[in-house]
């Protein structure tokens, strides 16, 4: 049946295109396929990559269509790193990744071992752990928003509630030290399940009988934890903090919606001022060379955390 | 049978017809590029007799305030076709001469016999002119706008509050005419128990996004003294921006926000400030002309509980509002420039702009703001008046984007954030302003 349909299809090629192809080698056939998405991949992805790179060599600026494009050497890149305010964006981002990724990692994995237990209802419950990382950044940002606000929002009546401070004098998106910790609290409710789910695989994926022959060895739990659960999930937590990373590191969405990186610049992490430079001041060549910047560090700083994952695997 | 036939054909070619007519004036509909607020559907109102009398159709694409610049300044700079029309902001009129956005209106307003001296003088620099100061137009003045205060008359006028303000400020309380005296009464009505409810002094703007901040306190500053360059030398800022004068006028900023304003107002502009007062959360709100009209009818906070007043007077008595607004210009990628200038020709009408007026938006044309009724016409068209006799406008530069991001850091830095001082934050917006000069060769 099969050998009738293909040589009815062969049958109904046309005899020039037919030759064609059958002086087409494997190898050739596979680039012939794949070529539309390379093409594709060169035309979305590399293409901006290469024009970016020629951009911020350049004073272009994208508003001003009719100017001479002129070419500043390493300027632009001089110009960012010698500029205070930069680095105060960087390190804001790296005060945000730094707790994110520590409390996410933390309450992820807390929650991974517990709902490991295969309590009674442990599927409802992680499926409800689980609903802030299907909502979208957009609704969840608007959200906690209103929750945050010092005159009807709840959050600040349960922490008044709780600590007596009237709930106007809880201003966590104007307040300078509490606009931050406003960002991370509702980044590591969103994305914590999404830890939680990575290190639930890892557990999940530790056979039962390592733990049946510490049991015969007479492992204490504690002993069990540290010896056998921890160094066999760790590849697993390693994943989710390099993907958690690399997503703190371009955060966007949160930050735009809750504090627009105010007050002041209190919260204005170097995707924030990307933005700015590159769609506000449409300074487009100096927003290229900060974008080369960044991706150089999200690039170097992953390839040396995958390396120390390969080696924590090989272990 | 063969009547049924003629029927049948008679049909046909009647829908026939009636869809090529259609389509032809589908393809002449112009499309009209503003921003989304309470004016724009006036003048989707308006537009109607245009439509009527042209027998062109209209369509409307409106974005909120806060996504204004960032959509329409991409469409111009991507040479979009999407505006034919396009009711741009003030500031944007020297990039978009500049760049070659806007189609220049000289000789269209030759051949029309329509005169710039027709126009409150005020909005024709603000909003046509570019350079500043020179007959060259771009745009017809469409929409009269400034930052101007609301206040609550009906807590103004309580007697128990006006004995108790009396007593403690030696001056009856009144909408205030200096800024100090606003400053009092902010301070007098904040956290103040007001029909069971906590109230608080004023609504300011605080913005940090687009260009909240930065519109408030110059509205401020200018009073104070604030001036953007030497008037005898062109870009020379050092000592103007950041004179003691200045100083002293963001210090004012920063204490008015500090002492009086709602919780949790840092990030304010119309929208918020509508909000705080309609919800009767303050006793004074400083925002755009463009707002009264609505708060003027809202059930709860207007008609007789509603008063205006225009911008105080600095310590000098020197007293400057900001302006708003902005003007109507053609596109110049659009394929339908001709129909575009019929509208502009036709909105340059006299009977056209007192409808505008009545409608909600706020003309520009002598001959409806300068008519012996017009202050009498809205409570708030004396205020209007008072206001655009005073007023002044930011940079209107091609790099007045960078300008504004400069000042809308600093500002906020200083005055929500509390870092450094003002002084810090006016030597700092100097730098970074040169810098943008420098970038521009023109320093």
């Amino acid at each position: 049946m099969l050998n009738r349909t293909a040589d009815s299809v062969a049958r109904a090629t046309p005899e020039p295109l037919a030759r064609r192809v059958r002086g087409i080698s494997d190898k050739g056939l596979a680039w012939l396929f794949i070529s539309p998405t390379i093409l594709l991949l060169l035309a979305i992805n590399i293409f901006p990559l290469f024009w970016a790179i020629y951009l911020s060599f350049t004073n272009y600026r994208a508003n001003r269509p009719n100017e001479v494009v002129k070419n500043l050497g390493l300027s632009n890149y001089k110009r960012i790193l010698g500029d205070q305010d930069i680095w105060i964006a960087m390190q804001t981002t790296a005060h945000f990744v730094f707790w994110t990724i520590l409390l996410q990692t933390l309450i992820g994995f807390t929650l991974a071992w517990l709902i490991d237990r295969k309590f009674r209802g442990h599927a409802f419950w992680t499926t409800i752990i689980l609903v802030p990382m299907m909502l979208s950044p957009a609704v969840v940002g608007n959200f906690w928003r209103f929750l945050y606000e010092p005159q009807i929002g709840l959050f600040a009546y349960a922490i008044s509630f709780v600590s007596g401070i009237p709930p106007t004098d809880i201003q966590m998106l104007s307040n300078v030290s509490l606009a931050p910790w406003s960002i991370i609290i509702v980044d590591t409710w969103m994305w914590t399940p999404y830890v939680m789910l990575i290190c639930l695989a890892g557990l999940r994926s530790i056979p039962e009988y390592i733990y049946e022959a510490a049991e015969v060895d007479r492992a204490s739990n504690w002993r069990q934890f540290w010896s056998i659960t921890l160094p066999m999930a760790l590849p697993f937590i390693m994943l989710a903090v390099l993907f958690r990373g690399i997503e703190n590191f371009k955060m966007f969405d949160m930050v735009n919606l809750l504090t627009g990186g105010g007050p002041g610049s209190t919260t204005e992490v170097a995707s924030i001022t990307l933005k700015r430079q590159a769609f506000e001041s449409w300074r487009t060549g100096y927003s290229s060379a900060f974008a080369i910047i960044l991706f150089v560090a999200v690039f170097g700083l992953a390839n040396i955390y995958v390396k120390a994952l390969n080696k924590v695997k090989q272990r | 049978m063969k009547s049924t036939l003629k029927l049948t054909l008679g049909l046909a070619s009647a829908m026939l017809a009636s869809t090529a007519v259609s389509n032809v004036a589908h393809a002449e509909d112009l499309t009209l590029c503003w921003a989304a607020w309470d004016p724009a559907n006036a003048l989707v109102e308006l537009s109607k007799d245009f439509t009527k009398e042209s027998g062109i159709g209209m369509k409307f694409e409106f974005v909120p305030w806060t996504n204004y610049a960032d959509r329409f300044l991409n469409e111009l700079n991507s040479k979009g076709k999407l505006c034919d029309l396009i009711i741009g902001d003030s500031q944007w009129i020297g990039g978009a001469a500049e760049n070659g956005h806007y189609v220049k209106l000289n000789d269209f307003f030759d051949k029309e016999k329509i005169s710039m001296d027709d126009f409150v003088p005020a909005t024709v620099v603000g909003y046509s002119e570019w350079p500043k100061n020179s007959p060259n137009y771009w745009a017809l003045p469409a929409m009269g706008d400034v930052v101007g205060w609301t206040y609550r008359k009906d807590w103004f006028s309580k007697p128990e509050l006006q004995k108790e303000f009396k007593e403690k400020y030696g001056w009856d309380l009144a909408a205030p005419t200096t800024f100090d005296q606003l400053k009092q009464i902010a301070e007098f009505f904040q956290k103040r128990e007001i029909d069971g409810k906590t109230v608080y002094g004023a609504s300011i703007y605080t913005e940090r996004g687009s260009e909240g901040i930065t519109m408030g306190a110059m509205d401020v500053l200018y009073s104070f003294g604030f001036k953007y360059e030497n008037p005898e030398k062109p870009y020379e800022m050092d000592g103007f921006v950041n004179s003691e004068k200045s100083v002293k006028g963001l210090e004012f900023y920063k204490a008015l926000y500090d002492c009086c304003t709602p919780p949790g107002a840092s990030n304010s502009y119309m929208g918020e400030g509508v909000d705080a007062f309609k919800s009767g959360q303050v006793a004074m709100h400083m925002n755009f002309a463009f707002t009264w009209p609505g708060l003027q009818k809202d059930e709860n906070v207007g008609g007789d509980k509603i008063g205006y007043f225009a911008n105080p007077k600095g310590p000098d008595g020197d007293q400057f509002a900001q302006l708003g607004g902005q003007g109507i210009s053609v596109v110049s990628y659009s394929d339908k420039q001709e129909s575009a200038l019929k509208y502009i020709k036709w909105f340059a009408n006299k009977d056209v702009q007192a409808k505008w007026w009545s409608l909600g938006g706020f003309s520009c044309l002598n001959a409806v703001v300068k008519d012996p009724n017009f202050p009498a016409s809205q409570p708030y068209a004396q205020t209007f008046l008072d206001s655009m006799a005073i007023v002044k406008d930011f940079w209107a530069e091609p790099s007045y984007a960078p300008l504004l991001q400069a000042s809308q850091k600093r500002f906020h830095d200083y005055v929500v954030a509390g870092q450094g001082s003002a002084k810090d934050a006016l030597d700092g917006l100097v730098k970074d302003w040169t810098q943008v000069f420098q970038d521009d060769g023109k320093m």
